[in-house]
């Protein structure tokens, strides 16, 4: 975990201030705070993707079993796969998880 | 709007700011958005659309452009208002520095932000002590009253026909331009007595063709600049005048440096800015514990009021200037060094300690500034006044 | 002079609180001033904001960090933060939240005084969105009696136009339901 910005000494700084640990941002899990978060029905689905493709955030992902599922650590409930699922496969059930 | 003077209007500073440039009849206003000004560009955009504000706004694809644009605007004869911050402010620094020269009176809000790098939204000097040099008249406010009375006085000086300067308004970014406060607006009465129409000495027309900009070779490079310098120099009394005028017009009293609670004070702080609000907070609550301090808050900042400083400080011991904006490789700084040189050759004048705070708008509180007074004896007592330190850095 | 912090999410309003706490007071003649801790806006990051209100003038230039009232617009945040740093030992919180506030202050171990409104329930039904920023300023307001009711219309009327009543209803709603334990 990167360490809070408010938690450095200055001669721990890297110089230019270079941040060397890839991908950090990745830390923070900012789905945390989504009132309503996407389920999948299998039944449903077709697995063509379109939910991972019109995801915003790069929260959906394929599963082995090539159905799709979503990311909650940084899902944010906007339901664009929802909206956009041609078979109605997903629905926004209210709650993070 | 019309709001009805002397009553106080709960309003975010950067919008009273752009009623303010409405109220002056701007002709031109030419800018590029930038965090945190862009409140400020915005209502005047909304401003000019819905007709409450007659004059161009003229949207650019840079701040280059937008300096280029007040240039040729003022060159015509406009009064013209911009406003940036940081990066804004660097990218059109080329610019700033020919507008003076030029002698165009262009008002300016700089929503004061630090530099780049490492990318920074938030509020300190770093950005206009870039362009210190660049011969535009600067001051700085301390809060939203200040912001709004301003703008009316930065046209009133600017233009003036014994000044023709560009006027750098500098105002914390966030710090001033977001905060929701009272602000006092003027009314029509008011502005149309304290503000004439601007009439250029010269203007770009075809009835009677000038050249400005010109080539300047080493033959007259020297006499060119030693013009301006008289030109900025000789625009004091004029700043000052209308400072007068202003106190006329509505009450309030502003002077290129303002003492609070000084006059008996063995320890002086020094800021610029509105850090200055917070100081005299810290400096009452010391008072109340029986401390002899005092405020010194610079206003004018160019042309620099030498002889105001040094009558200010003269009787203190010790004078702790808080900067909020560091000279890399330098002297600490950039008030500082200038206090320092207004104080060289007097016979009497303070120990000088100097601390960077602030930076990248971080707090600086009450107990800030009694910690600063701690540090300040224990340097002077080492004899260590002369080393600036960046207050608050972890490590 | 009152100080108060508000919590909440980006996206919640929790700005506007302040500001329209802000203007209303000085609409009545107070001293007033608001100002978020400002930073690059993201929807549902904690973010702060603050408003001082005073009979005199405020030179305060920083934030609030002994908040007289302390106000949480998300229940979420409790799990994050800790919104009971600095407030004054006579100092009160008030949370959005459908629980009582000794079950609030046994799940968080606060020691200080807790207040809660489910502000969500009332902003589900009169505004049909989970934005509760109008209806726990009704709740502030009944709590800290800073201003009067009244001076809420003409800065709502102001933000919200059309939708101004409305938020005015939820508002109102809260500031009946309030309830101060001891």
């Amino acid at each position: 975990m990167t360490k809070p910005a408010d938690q450095w000494k200055w001669q721990e700084l890297e110089p230019g201030f270079v941040i060397i640990e890839p991908g950090s941002a990745s830390d923070y899990k900012t789905g945390d705070w989504k009132s309503m978060h996407p389920v999948w029905n299998e039944a449903v689905c077709i697995k063509c993707g379109l939910c991972y493709t019109y995801c915003p955030d790069m929260a959906v992902f394929q599963k082995k079993t090539g159905y799709f599922a979503g990311d909650y650590d940084y899902c944010k409930g906007c339901g664009i796969c929802a909206h956009e699922c041609p078979t109605g496969a997903i629905t926004m059930v209210e709650g993070k998880e | 709007m019309t709001q009805a003077a002397r009553k106080k209007i709960g309003i975010e500073v950067s919008l009273a700011v752009s009623d303010a440039v409405k109220q002056c009849d701007a002709d031109v206003i030419s800018a590029y958005p930038i965090t945190p000004q862009t409140h400020i560009v915005e209502h005047l955009a909304e401003l000019v659309a819905n007709g409450e504000l007659d004059a161009e706004f003229i949207p650019v694809e840079s701040e280059h452009s937008a300096m280029s644009v007040c240039a040729g605007s003022s060159a015509a004869g406009a009064r013209t208002f911009t406003a940036t911050a940081s990066q804004g402010l660097a990218l059109m620094a080329e610019i700033v520095y020919c507008v003076s020269a030029m002698r165009l009176p262009v008002v300016m809000v700089v929503a004061n932000r630090s530099l780049n790098s490492p990318l920074s939204i938030w509020n300190d000097h770093g950005d206009v002590m870039m362009v210190r040099d660049s011969g535009w008249v600067q001051i700085f406010v301390e809060n939203g009253q200040e912001a709004y009375d301003h703008i009316f006085w930065s046209f009133r000086v600017g233009e003036d026909p014994r000044v023709l300067h560009p006027v750098m308004l500098n105002m914390d970014g966030f710090i001033v331009t977001h905060t929701i406060e009272p602000i006092e607006y003027w009314s029509d009465e008011m502005v149309k007595k304290f503000l004439p129409p601007f009439r250029p000495k010269y203007r770009l027309h075809p009835d009677n063709p000038v050249t400005m900009g010109a080539f300047g070779p080493p033959e007259i490079f020297t006499e060119c600049k030693m013009a301006q310098e008289q030109a900025l120099l000789a625009a004091r009394p004029i700043i000052d005048k209308a400072w007068d005028e202003l106190y006329q017009i509505c009450g309030r009293r502003y002077l290129p440096v303002e003492k609070y609670r000084a006059d008996d004070a063995k320890t002086l702080f020094l800021t610029m800015g509105s850090i200055g609000e917070t100081a005299k907070v810290a400096v009452d609550e010391m008072r109340e514990k029986g401390q002899e301090i005092g405020l010194v808050s610079l206003r004018l900042w160019r042309p620099f009021p030498f002889e105001e400083i040094k009558d200010a400080v003269k009787n203190a011991e010790t004078l702790i200037v808080i900067d909020r904006a560091l000279v890399f490789g330098g002297v600490g700084g950039p008030v500082a060094s200038e206090v320092k040189a207004a104080l060289f050759s007097e016979k009497k004048r303070p120990k000088v300690v100097n601390f960077i705070a602030g930076l990248a708008s971080r707090d600086v509180q009450p107990d800030d500034f009694r910690q600063m007074v701690e540090k300040a004896r224990a340097k002077v007592a080492a004899g260590k006044e002369d080393e600036y330190e960046i207050y608050g850095v972890r490590g | 002079m009152i100080e108060i912090r508000f919590h909440g999410r980006g996206g919640q309003g929790a700005v506007t609180t302040g500001e329209l706490l802000a203007k209303a007071a000085i609409s009545e003649g107070k001293w007033a001033q608001a100002f978020p801790a400002f930073g690059p806006e993201r929807r549902g990051a904690p973010v702060l904001a603050f408003c001082r209100v005073s009979e005199g003038k405020i030179q305060h230039r920083f934030q609030v960090k002994e908040p007289n009232i302390v106000v949480v617009l998300d229940p979420s945040l409790l799990d994050v933060l800790d919104p009971s740093k600095g407030l004054k030992p006579d100092g009160l919180m008030i949370v959005n939240s459908p629980l009582s506030p000794q079950e609030i202050k046994k799940q968080h171990k606060y020691s200080c005084k807790v207040a809660t409104l489910d502000a969500s329930k009332i902003a589900h039904e009169v505004l049909r969105l989970n934005i509760t920023n109008t209806t726990m300023l009704g709740a502030l307001i009944k709590a800290s009696k800073l201003i009067n009711l009244s001076s809420l219309d003409e800065p709502f009327k102001e933000r919200f136009g059309k939708v101004a009543e409305n938020n005015l209803k939820a508002c109102h709603r809260a500031f009946d339901q309030m309830k101060l334990e001891d």
